[in-house]
């Protein structure tokens, strides 16, 4: 039976991992490569690298850091953050990512969905949504880390990617990032009942139940954490064996 | 151990050859008659769409090195359906030497396709699978499946009982990434190259 993944983010920064609380008091937190072997023993299903690193010459390491990763793990990853081109995709799909997430610029340049699904196939492909649930009762889609607001709705906006060629939604909801009071159940659910491809939630697990409630109520195919992880409040270990415990199908 | 990745337009081959890397093994990356017929083992990768990747095989006169192959070799994803008789994708004859058909998986109630992520896989026949547990986790990123047949060494549930891996005689396939399935991944590797 197809599992539910478990999916430890790691936020990069000038190739070190980099833990903080919705990215202020960022401090180091150590080999990002060493991190994720130990992720990965532990029974994460797959990982994502997020790299916040600002300026362009410093991001030349993320293709060594990611070489160096590809050469450690042997379970999938995820690369993201920042990347505008096909040619930055190309890069770090040589390097070793298995996938790559796209976010602000292929909201701006929808082309580049298509662009990589035709180069290296729509498997590699995941469309990252920030999206926030305004009074209006609907959830838009937000660019730049959260910053910029727009008129997209959010279903539209994945719905509109899945038909370019984007392979699995990822889906943080900032309503509830950081907050550790659960993840959006309703619009997850939402995407995942509607979309054919696989929708990763985030934002907001704070608890197992919360990882529960997002596959049970909300259909997830996967649940990513950040500093739930980091800050060892879980252990994924545990986690699985919880799930397990509720008749949710996970790799132990 | 001479070994030789088949280098073709299909594939995410570096992460077959850091999987090697990891398992203290080189390979060259080749399209060179003599170097593949004159391997110890060839792995036969590929991601991507069947018909456009048995194309570039045929391009190169690689189909015809293929089926001569006397050494073990194993075809990693599409390697694998391609190795089979027929892929309903784009309805393409492929290399013939398991004569297996490749199907599309149905979309039913509740199930996603592709299948993207680890199922786990059963009814574990052959030496591939030595001190490989039953119902051990393997990581998946497909459409398109092998039927079940006579050939199956490796059962997996998606909708439908399919192959998860096939044999016959020297030609293995797994359908799912072994290089990205953790340590289940790894032994299945290390298995082949203890052929």
């Amino acid at each position: 039976m197809l599992t539910r993944r478990i999916i430890p983010c790691l936020d990069i920064k000038d190739g070190r991992t980099v833990k903080g609380t919705n990215f202020v008091n960022l401090r180091d937190a150590g080999d990002p490569v060493e991190l994720a072997a130990n992720y990965a023993l532990q029974g994460a299903d797959e990982l994502v690298f997020l790299d916040i690193t600002a300026t362009v010459e410093k991001r030349k390491t993320l293709a060594e850091l990611v070489k160096r990763i590809a050469h450690t793990i042997n379970i999938p990853f995820t690369v993201g953050g920042g990347i505008k081109t096909v040619e930055d995709v190309q890069v770090l799909l040589q390097s070793g990512a298995d996938k790559i997430s796209i976010n602000t610029a292929a909201f701006h340049n929808p082309g580049i969905i298509s662009g990589i699904a035709n180069m290296a196939g729509s498997q590699c492909v995941v469309l990252a949504i920030d999206t926030r649930k305004e009074d209006d009762g609907e959830w838009y889609v937000y660019l730049n880390g959260g910053r910029t607001k727009t008129d997209m709705l959010c279903y539209d906006w994945a719905s509109k990617a899945v038909d370019l060629g984007a392979g699995e939604i990822l889906l943080t909801s900032m309503n509830h990032d950081g907050t550790k009071q659960g993840f959006a159940l309703d619009i997850t659910k939402r995407l995942s009942e509607s979309l054919p491809v696989p929708v990763i939630a985030s934002g907001g697990g704070g608890t197992m139940e919360h990882f529960a409630d997002v596959f049970i109520k909300a259909k997830a195919d996967a649940a990513l954490a950040a500093s739930v992880f980091h800050f060892k409040e879980i252990e994924i270990p545990d986690l699985k064996e919880y799930l397990r415990e509720q008749n949710i199908p996970v790799r132990i | 151990m001479n070994l030789a990745i088949i280098k073709y337009n299909a594939g995410n081959i570096q992460s077959v050859l850091n999987a090697l890397d990891r398992l203290g093994y080189n390979a060259i990356v080749t399209d060179e008659r003599d170097k593949i017929l004159g391997a110890d083992k060839v792995i036969f990768p590929g991601v991507g769409e069947a018909s456009s990747a048995m194309k570039s095989l045929q391009d190169n006169g690689l189909d015809s090195i293929i089926k001569e192959l006397k050494q073990p070799v194993l075809g990693i994803c599409v390697g694998m359906q391609l190795l089979c008789q027929h892929s309903e994708e784009n309805d393409i004859d492929c290399l013939g030497i398991v004569p297996v058909k490749v199907r599309k998986f149905q979309a039913l109630e509740g199930l996603k396709v592709p299948q993207v992520g680890w199922n786990n896989i059963y009814n574990l026949k052959s030496a591939l699978f030595k001190d490989v547990d039953n119902n051990s986790f393997v990581y998946n990123v497909h459409s398109y499946y092998a039927e079940d047949s006579a050939y199956t060494i490796a059962s997996c549930d998606y909708g439908i009982t399919y192959a998860a891996a096939v044999q016959k005689d020297n030609f293995y396939g797994v359908q799912f990434h072994t290089e990205k399935s953790a340590r289940t991944g790894d032994k299945i590797i290390q298995n082949f190259l203890n052929l």
